[in-house]
């Protein structure tokens, strides 16, 4: 064995130093809770795929406290993953030219947020409409 | 001449776009319907995700496709923001920790389809 003991910098809460690599931290943590509430829900198809004694289980279990708890943390998470995903549009996106002229960054990100809004209101509306 | 392998990273990269975009669409939404608005009977009626509800619509080929594309895609999109971030916390992005976050999409994905397939038409 090497008895060299090269110094290795600690990469330990680099990110906690700048606010902006903080923001990118968080934004890529959504994903964290993007994927626990997709889990949840696969939990509830296979449920389904039980029965209905199974079903009826699973949702008398998204009635406890640690449940809606968590609904609310993931609820959160994924509003500000909504938020970002739109924000960073001008970087992530190819540039959209219309009438020979590059639309400017604050109508694309306006664009995606109002999208977001629209597509939230028209889903609920539409399990409303199926549900009643 | 040399034929060169084609990179899958499209595909992947794909997956990840697909998702996040319908996670920033319908995300917020979805959660607060089944997580908060169904077990809480605020706003929608009672029994808007009572079984034989949620059996026809799972059984319908658009539900059946909606609930498929909302697991999966959220699934695959995380995995790959997951795996892609691993390095800034310093875990190095191997072979294994490759096959724990897409794995994890990819058995899922499965799951999804057969359980789907298997409610019927």
């Amino acid at each position: 064995m090497s008895k060299r003991r090269p110094y290795v910098r600690s990469m330990d809460g680099w990110w906690k130093k700048n606010p902006f690599y903080v923001e990118y931290m968080v934004h890529e943590g959504t994903a964290l809770f993007v994927a626990a509430y997709a889990f949840t829900l696969l939990v509830g198809l296979v449920r389904l795929g039980q029965g209905e004694a199974a079903w009826t289980a699973w949702l008398e279990a998204l009635k406890s406290p640690f449940s809606l708890v968590f609904h609310a943390v993931f609820l959160v998470a994924i509003v500000y993953h909504a938020f970002t995903w739109f924000k960073l549009f001008p970087l992530t996106m190819p540039p959209i030219i219309v009438n020979g002229k590059k639309v400017g960054p604050g109508v694309v990100v306006g664009s995606g947020w109002t999208a977001a809004v629209v597509a939230a209101l028209a889903l609920l509306g539409l399990v409303w409409r199926i549900a009643a | 001449m040399k034929t060169r392998k084609r990179s899958n990273a499209p595909i992947f990269w794909g997956l990840f776009g697909a998702g996040g975009m319908l996670a920033a669409l319908f995300g917020p939404m979805l959660v607060f319907i089944t997580g908060i608005a169904v077990p809480l009977s605020l706003l929608l009626p009672a029994d808007t995700m009572s079984y034989p509800k949620m059996l026809a619509f799972a059984q319908n080929f658009i539900g059946k496709a909606f609930i498929f594309a909302i697991i999966a895609l959220f699934l695959w999109h995380a995995a790959h923001r997951i795996f892609h971030s691993l390095h800034e916390i310093g875990i190095h992005a191997g072979i294994g920790s490759k096959l724990i976050c897409y794995g994890l999409a990819f058995i899922s994905t499965v799951i999804s389809a057969y359980i789907l397939l298997g409610l019927g038409f």
